[in-house]
């Protein structure tokens, strides 16, 4: 075991343990914050700071970005942000002590970089525009929503995972 | 009495503290569960790896059970911690979109984030992906906002809507996710190996 450990640096946490861990950070963020998690909230204060950055007339005329930004205070300064910035460090931790740290591309050899980076990309587009949507990720909406039972994040789940499963035979190619 | 931030039981200046240190355990066990590979996401959905279902529903159920069990015991108050709210159809048109986004893409926000940090760069133009989606569906609010905003349901929980009692609820919720985790293991014995 220790020679494939060494060998191997794609051997994970078993996920029982990984999924208890994760579970009890979500009991220790809900106990002390008194919200959950998230992740795609610091991409949109990302985004809302750029565009106010570069267009804040257009910001402020329009109904969304507006709701983000105050004369006294950047949209950066935010719980969520710093949760992210968390998460990069984390990983980069978690990465740097198994040795998963290098720049490259993962794809199946069935498809070329080429082929991967633009699903993507394709695919970030969709789940930027359907976390805004839905108010919230994987995480925000459905992980930390069903840690509190909520309705939505039952439904965000659920609408999440079937429409994955229905349409993953159109991108069976990418895969396996 | 929990939680302890908005009962002013610990300073809210400390909160942004908070958050990096959370955001760093959150990022070391996605990463270390193995949520940085888009291939072993992808799994759940083709058969191969059923890591996603394993690690997201244990984690669901251990945090559910145990805010229940401190409103229980008196160290947390339930009702004051913040409850995601439900907009009927912008939770299930969100959804789908983000479902087809997820298989595309092989990511969620949360696990790009990981795989960012390690350097994966398809993960880091997925990143810019999602960038790209928050721009478009701020440019085009006007257009989206009668879903965004309409079939309002308030902050309700699924012990509101249904009128269950919750400890039976979240036992029946663990029984299936234990079901789940034995037919999965059954699938993955039946479906052609993946190396990644």
């Amino acid at each position: 075991m220790d020679i494939k450990n060494q060998t191997n640096s794609h051997v994970y946490w078993n996920p029982y343990f990984g999924g208890f861990i994760l579970g009890i950070i979500i009991i220790f963020t809900f106990y002390v914050t008194g919200r959950g998690l998230g992740a795609s909230g610091a991409m949109k204060s990302s985004v809302v700071t750029l565009v106010d950055t570069v267009a804040p007339t257009h910001a402020e005329n329009n109904a969304y970005y507006s709701t983000f930004i105050s004369e006294d205070d950047s949209p950066m300064n935010t719980w969520l942000v710093y949760e992210a910035l968390g998460v990069l460090i984390g990983a980069f931790i978690s990465g740097g002590l198994n040795g998963r740290i290098r720049w490259r591309i993962q794809h199946s050899p069935k498809i070329t970089s080429q082929r991967r980076l633009v699903f993507a990309l394709l695919g970030g587009i969709l789940f930027g525009l359907g976390a805004q949507i839905a108010r919230g990720c994987t995480s925000g909406a459905a992980l930390s929503g069903m840690a509190v039972l909520s309705t939505g994040g039952f439904i965000t789940m659920l609408a999440i995972f079937g429409s994955a499963y229905a349409t993953a035979y159109f991108f069976r190619k990418n895969w396996i | 009495m929990g939680p302890l931030i908005p009962n002013h039981l610990i300073p809210i200046e400390w909160n942004s503290i908070i958050a990096i240190i959370i955001g760093i355990a959150f990022g070391f066990v996605l990463e270390a569960s193995g949520f940085s590979s888009s291939r072993k996401l992808a799994g759940v959905f083709y058969g191969y790896d059923f890591a996603v279902l394993k690690v997201f529903f244990t984690a669901a159920i251990v945090s559910v059970i145990g805010l229940y069990y401190m409103d229980y015991l008196g160290y947390l108050d339930i009702t004051q911690l913040y409850v995601h709210p439900t907009y009927l159809w912008a939770a299930i048109i969100g959804g789908v979109i983000m479902g087809v986004g997820f298989v595309a893409g092989g990511f969620c926000p949360g696990t790009s984030l990981c795989a960012v940090a390690i350097g994966k760069l398809d993960a880091w133009v997925y990143v810019g992906g999602i960038l790209l989606g928050i721009f478009m569906f701020s440019e085009l609010f006007n257009v989206i906002e009668p879903i965004y905003d309409g079939y309002f349901l308030g902050n309700i929980t699924l012990i509101d809507s249904f009128d269950w009692n919750p400890y039976w609820f979240i036992f029946i919720f663990s029984i299936i996710a234990i079901v789940a985790f034995a037919v999965a293991d059954m699938v993955r014995k039946k479906v052609k190996k993946v190396f990644y």
